[in-house]
């Protein structure tokens, strides 16, 4: 792939094999003869009007890009440093995962500056699992109590010391 | 207008007063969502596994609606019209797109090489917002959306967005020939439709893996199958050779991903310290089951990272792996025929419906497998039928 297409009668028995069935992707990669290039076609670009993050594995933002949430904050800081590095590195997804909890923290205090207290119990479909599941709903909340019980306990045990 | 409002790790919003979408290229369009359901593939997102997926995100990619708006360029639909949208964001004329790979579309995602675009499905995506809300910029206009023809039910039409074509690509994958012996894991709402689909292809045996016995219930009646509850194995991969005459099956098929469930090492690793990308026991169980020389088809969703499975015992045993987003354009029109030919009714999935303001509880009932949930379809609030 991404050679022009070469004459190769010189290499002895060049393609007496090639078989277009031999294809794990066959029929349903409708496949086209030739080397793959890249060309934009008639794709008008997008008129780019927020930060496009974009993969350093392209030349480009694509044509068309989504109008999600644009980076912001700490956590856009960090997805920008993330989209230095290519898709295969970890410094590329670390950084992401940790850019989303910290955006989530933002999100909260955002929310609070705007006078707009997150209702958690109800963003997390607490409802739901009291009107469904009451065991399962008290079993969770029994496990996370003894979490931050225990955990307390530990720090102050620690603190003691 | 109505939409839902990520706002972290198991937390939905819904916002009364999110910013209508706006045309921003000239294939674009607006659409008036009638129908949008929640999918297996939300729940990666909704657990916050998924890497950049940004606070104030809509999530949805299956959705069907009305035409409100179309751009300048839109020939394709018109105002009006009432539209299934595949989940693939796809201009059509890229190198992938001209090879009917639909959903690896080279112009619909700056953020990531291997994906296309995707609606509401994070920035990995493409950061497109999603259909969970009452309208939604739906681009390329001229290539995705399809017409719902006359008489067809709109809760079918909406499983046509994905949940059929994937089910029935999952099964494809598979290569199925005439009396292959074929193991779906996962009951879900994909693995119903693979089990049912893989008859399509001349299976001779189709036989369901899951824990949630009332999935099981409903596919055993729904896709006429063979079903098992792993959680009465000791060895869900024994006790698959042992079911297929100690070979092992012709054909697996992955209908799991990253919520896989049953391994706890794959699960600690995978779902709780993010250590891999998602829990493979799904994957892991269909490499080591399908027999020598078979095929592993996998339509579950993983993390882009990577994953703890057997590839040892893929080269051992000489199997071969076909993988995919589902390519949904490319299978509309003959699943289109399937459903008016009365083949499949993929209505019969949809256990609740819910009104979209309630998302939040949604999203809770279809992680937890509260109420029996097989299929949860969100009605926005101005739609009466
Ligand atoms: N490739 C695509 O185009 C595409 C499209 C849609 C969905 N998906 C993916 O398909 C998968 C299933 O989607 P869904 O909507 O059916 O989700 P779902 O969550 O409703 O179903 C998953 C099922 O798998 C079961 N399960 C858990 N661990 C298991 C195991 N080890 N073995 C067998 N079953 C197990 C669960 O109990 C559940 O019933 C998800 O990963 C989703 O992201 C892929
Ligand atoms: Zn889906
Ligand atoms: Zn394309």
């Amino acid at each position: 792939m991404n050679n022009e297409i070469k004459d190769h009668s010189h290499i002895k028995g060049w393609g007496v094999d090639a078989d277009k069935k031999n294809d794990p992707t066959y029929p349903m990669q409708n496949r086209i003869d030739g080397p793959s290039k890249y060309e934009r076609k008639s794709q008008n670009q997008q008129p780019v009007l927020q930060e496009v993050l974009h993969s350093n594995e392209r030349p480009n933002v694509s044509a068309v890009t989504g109008l999600g949430p644009e980076p912001s904050g700490l956590s856009g800081k960090l997805r920008r440093f993330a989209f230095e590095h290519g898709e295969g590195e970890f410094s590329h997804w670390i950084p992401l995962i940790l850019a989303d909890r910290i955006n989530a923290v933002e999100g909260i205090v955002n929310d609070i500056k705007d006078g707009r207290f997150p209702d958690i119990i109800k963003e997390k479909g607490w409802p739901a699992q009291w009107k469904h599941d009451k065991k399962g709903l008290i079993k969770k909340l029994a496990v996370y109590g003894a979490i931050t019980v225990g955990t307390i306990w530990l720090l102050r045990g620690k603190g003691d010391k | 207008m109505l939409a839902t409002n990520y706002r972290g790790k198991r937390r939905i919003r819904v916002d009364k007063d999110a910013p209508m979408p706006e045309i921003r290229h000239p294939q674009d369009s607006i659409i008036k969502v009638t129908r949008t359901c929640i999918c297996g593939s939300d729940l990666h997102l909704y657990n916050g596994n998924v890497p950049d997926t940004r606070i104030g995100s809509v999530f949805g990619h299956e959705f069907v609606g009305t035409v409100t708006e179309i751009g300048s360029e839109v020939t394709n639909i018109k105002v009006g019209d009432h539209v299934i949208v595949p989940f693939n964001i796809a201009c059509g004329e890229c190198i992938f797109c001209e090879q009917e790979l639909y959903a690896s579309c080279h112009e619909s995602n700056a953020q990531s090489t291997a994906l296309g675009g995707i609606f509401g499905y994070s920035h990995i995506a493409g950061g497109h917002q999603g259909g969970q809300a009452e309208y939604v910029r739906v681009p390329y206009s001229n290539v995705g959306p399809v017409v719902i023809p006359e008489n067809m039910d709109l809760d079918d039409a909406v499983l046509l967005t994905d949940i059929l074509p994937t089910g029935y690509q999952a099964a494809e994958m598979g290569g199925i020939q005439k009396g292959d012996t074929v193991v779906v894991f996962g009951a879900g709402p994909v693995g119903i439709m693979a089990a049912k689909c893989a008859w399509l292809f001349g299976a001779g045996r189709v036989i369901v893996i899951d824990k949630e016995e009332y999935r099981l219930d409903f596919v055993k009646k729904y896709a006429n199958c063979e079903v098992y509850n792993f959680l009465s194995m000791d060895d869900p991969v024994r006790f698959i050779k042992q079911i297929t005459d100690w070979l092992g099956a012709d054909v697996c098929i992955d209908a799991v991903g990253a919520e896989a469930a049953g391994d706890a090492l794959q699960t600690i690793t995978g779902r709780k310290l993010l250590l891999q990308a998602g829990s493979a026991t799904a994957l892991q169980w269909a490499i080591n089951s399908v027999r020598k020389g078979g095929i592993v088809s996998v339509v579950g969703v993983y993390g882009p990272t990577g994953n703890l499975v057997p590839i040892g015992n893929v080269v051992n045993k000489g199997i071969t792996i076909r993988a995919g987003q589902a390519s949904v354009k490319r299978l509309l029109p003959r699943l289109i025929k399937h459903v008016q030919d009365g083949i499949i009714s993929p209505k019969e999935l949809i256990t609740h419906r819910i009104p979209l303001e309630e998302a939040a509880d949604a999203y809770r009932m279809f992680s937890e497998k509260l109420d029996y949930i097989i299929k949860p379809v969100l009605i926005p609030p101005s739609v009466t039928y």
